[in-house]
């Protein structure tokens, strides 16, 4: 079939001949509107907009890879080369398939659900940090720098907490209009296990804003709940937050994998338990828009985590790299920053295909009983070092006897977990009582 | 032992052991996890040893027990080795076997088959007809790449059956020697 590709290479060539000749006329409006930092920030969002979608739809593929290769199996690789044009597929597939609304459901609320998922999880990467500050050489020496960030506002961490909790409503309702008792089931579970998974988020969130006020030098004290004045103690001081405190670092991916309803915490979507949970009734596009929400909330949440624990977009001893205000270093920065999101991504993929799932009672009990008590004294120690002006050094100790201490809790309990655990006690008790029968039967 | 007990003493319950104390800590036992599956994904060798990157490649068939399309074998003289007894049509699972017997226009034959249908889509490749022949009359053949653009169109008759004999008598001979001399 050449007459397609040859056309498609001609409009492609035609298209990026006048898209070339527009830049060049306009060449100093452009540099003026690149120069403004609002406008600047709308171009980074619709950037950043068009690079999250095509991230998420890129993320389906590599969660197919994934667990191909852990399966000692390929995974797509018939569409294009190394099945890269697969989400092009399925993307096409997922249009063109027929979109079904059932009779009885709430149709407002049908509409709205999936689509409250999406765009909520599309909105917190406004205040993530992306390149740093920086200037263009085209502009004056005496001009504000640029901040490669859509927002930069103060409040940037709570921001990002209150529009992740709202990920709740888009599953809730998902449910709920679905008029599905097994899909309501299912949202009702995530919905306790999204909220409950907020308690240990939040502490240890807070762990990592106290760390950084009292890491930031004292005049920058105000900047610690902006995320990039959490990037800033980390590279001033050359340490990551996560060797601070690792284990708030592992408890907070964790809760991130809770959060998103990802495996091993996918009782409320997973076949095996409630069909589809949650997204039973949905077809389509619909479905698909739960699923791509899903994955925009994973990768969100790995820029958030990024940014408080891992560094953000700097690297250790590349002074050049993390402070320069050149803007080849900017996108530089830019791309250290996707290369630790695609790692977590990747860890996120690997953990869901390693571990078996959680049971409800198993996953509460996890959140309320194990996380939220870790969470709470690594926050009280953390607060007792900057109330004494103790070195910070003595936060991993801490850390670490918090996992230690909950591992000798664990040992010293016996409460059975595993429903194994439960029945086994059940019949040694059932053989107990027999035994005792068949001794005094005869009294 | 006495009758009376053996409800009790002959039954062994063999059960799991319980979780030890070292186990119950279940962190050890998931990064085990984690190592297992990290050494799946990283091994690339292992991959392309047993992948089978079906449809350039195929796999080796075991061409003498491999349960594929049917067919019916001729026999010396090229007739249709089946005698119409029926009990492939018998034995079938799915009965999806329907032969109309007639009395056969050879001397030395008492029956045959004027019309032996097999439907392919209801078959189910158990090959509980290819054991029950006693002249080994039906076979199943290591075909199993069918494509028919409709259901009428995969219901193969006595013809298709010939045919399909005709195309794989040399990659699959007949395998027992004549039982009956015909």
């Amino acid at each position: 079939m050449k007459h397609p590709i040859l056309s498609g290479l001609l409009a492609v060539s035609i298209g990026g001949i006048v898209v070339l000749s527009l830049i060049v006329m306009f060449m100093e409006q452009i540099k003026w509107l690149l120069a403004d930092q609002f406008w600047f920030s709308v171009i980074l969002s619709l950037a950043i907009f068009g690079g999250v979608m095509t991230a998420v739809a890129y993320c389906i593929l590599l969660e197919r890879k994934i667990s191909a290769w852990i399966q000692d199996r390929y995974g797509p690789n018939r569409v294009g080369p190394l099945g890269l044009l697969q989400p092009l597929a399925d993307g096409v597939k997922l249009l063109l398939k027929e979109d079904i609304t059932p009779g009885h459901v709430d149709r407002a609320l049908f509409v709205l659900a999936p689509f409250m998922m999406f765009v909520v999880a599309l909105i917190g990467y406004a205040v993530i940090p992306w390149g740093g500050t920086f200037k263009w050489p085209w502009m004056n020496a005496d001009a504000a720098p640029l901040v490669a960030q859509v927002a930069s506002i103060d409040i940037a961490v709570l921001y990002i907490l209150a529009v992740g909790s709202m990920g709740v409503y888009g599953v809730v309702l998902g449910g709920w209009a679905s008029n599905n008792k097994y899909a309501f089931y299912g949202a009702m579970r995530a919905a306790a296990q999204m909220i409950s998974y907020e308690i240990p988020l939040g502490l240890v969130v807070l762990t990592a804003i106290v760390t950084v006020g009292y890491l930031l030098p004292a005049d920058q004290v105000m900047d610690c709940l902006r995320l990039e004045g959490a990037v800033a103690a980390q590279s001033h001081n050359g340490v990551w937050l996560v060797v601070y405190h690792p284990v708030a670092a592992l408890l907070l991916f964790i809760a991130a994998l809770a959060e998103a309803n990802r495996a091993p915490f996918d009782l409320a979507e997973c076949e095996q338990e409630l069909i589809g949970g949650f997204h039973t009734e949905y077809s389509a596009m619909k479905w698909a828009m739960f699923f791509l929400g899903e994955y925009a909330h994973m990768i969100t949440s790995s820029a958030f985590m990024i940014s408080l624990f891992w560094g953000g977009y700097t690297l250790p001893y590349c002074t050049e790299l993390n402070t320069s205000g050149e803007w080849y270093w900017m996108l530089a920065r830019m791309g250290v920053f996707g290369a630790k999101i695609g790692v977590f991504i990747a860890a996120y993929m690997v953990v869901r295909w390693s571990l078996p799932r959680f049971r409800f009672d198993q996953l509460m009990r996890l959140a309320w009983k194990s996380f939220v008590p870790m969470g709470l004294l690594i926050l009280a120690a953390q607060i007792l070092i900057v109330h004494f002006g103790w070195s910070q050094w003595l936060s991993p100790l801490v850390n670490l006897g918090v996992l230690v201490g909950g591992a000798l809790v664990s040992l010293m309990s016996s409460t059975p977990i595993t429903g194994r655990q439960q029945s086994l006690l059940v019949r040694e008790k059932a053989t107990r009582e027999k035994e005792y029968e068949l001794q005094h039967a005869g009294v | 032992m006495p009758a009376s007990d053996w409800k009790t003493k002959d039954v062994i319950n063999v059960d799991q052991p319980t979780l030890t104390k070292a186990e119950r800590l279940y962190l050890p036992q998931i990064f085990g996890g984690f190592r297992t599956t990290l050494r799946h994904m990283f091994s690339v060798h292992v991959r392309k040893k047993k992948v089978i990157q079906y449809p350039e490649q195929r796999r080796q068939l075991r061409k003498e027990i491999y349960r594929g399309v049917h067919r019916l074998n001729r026999d010396d003289q090229g007739r249709v080795a089946c005698v119409a007894c029926f009990m492939c049509e018998t034995a079938c699972p799915a009965h999806c076997i329907h032969i109309v017997g007639q009395e056969s226009p050879w001397p030395d034959r008492e029956k045959y088959p004027a019309q032996f249908d097999i439907d392919e889509l209801r078959c189910i490749y158990c090959g509980m007809c290819e054991e029950a022949c006693p002249v080994d009359a039906i076979e199943l053949t290591p075909e199993f790449h069918l494509v028919g653009r409709s259901r009428e169109e995969m219901i193969f008759d006595k013809e298709k059956l010939l045919m399909v004999f005709d195309r794989t008598k040399d990659e699959k001979p007949r395998k027992n020697p004549r039982i009956t001399g015909y």
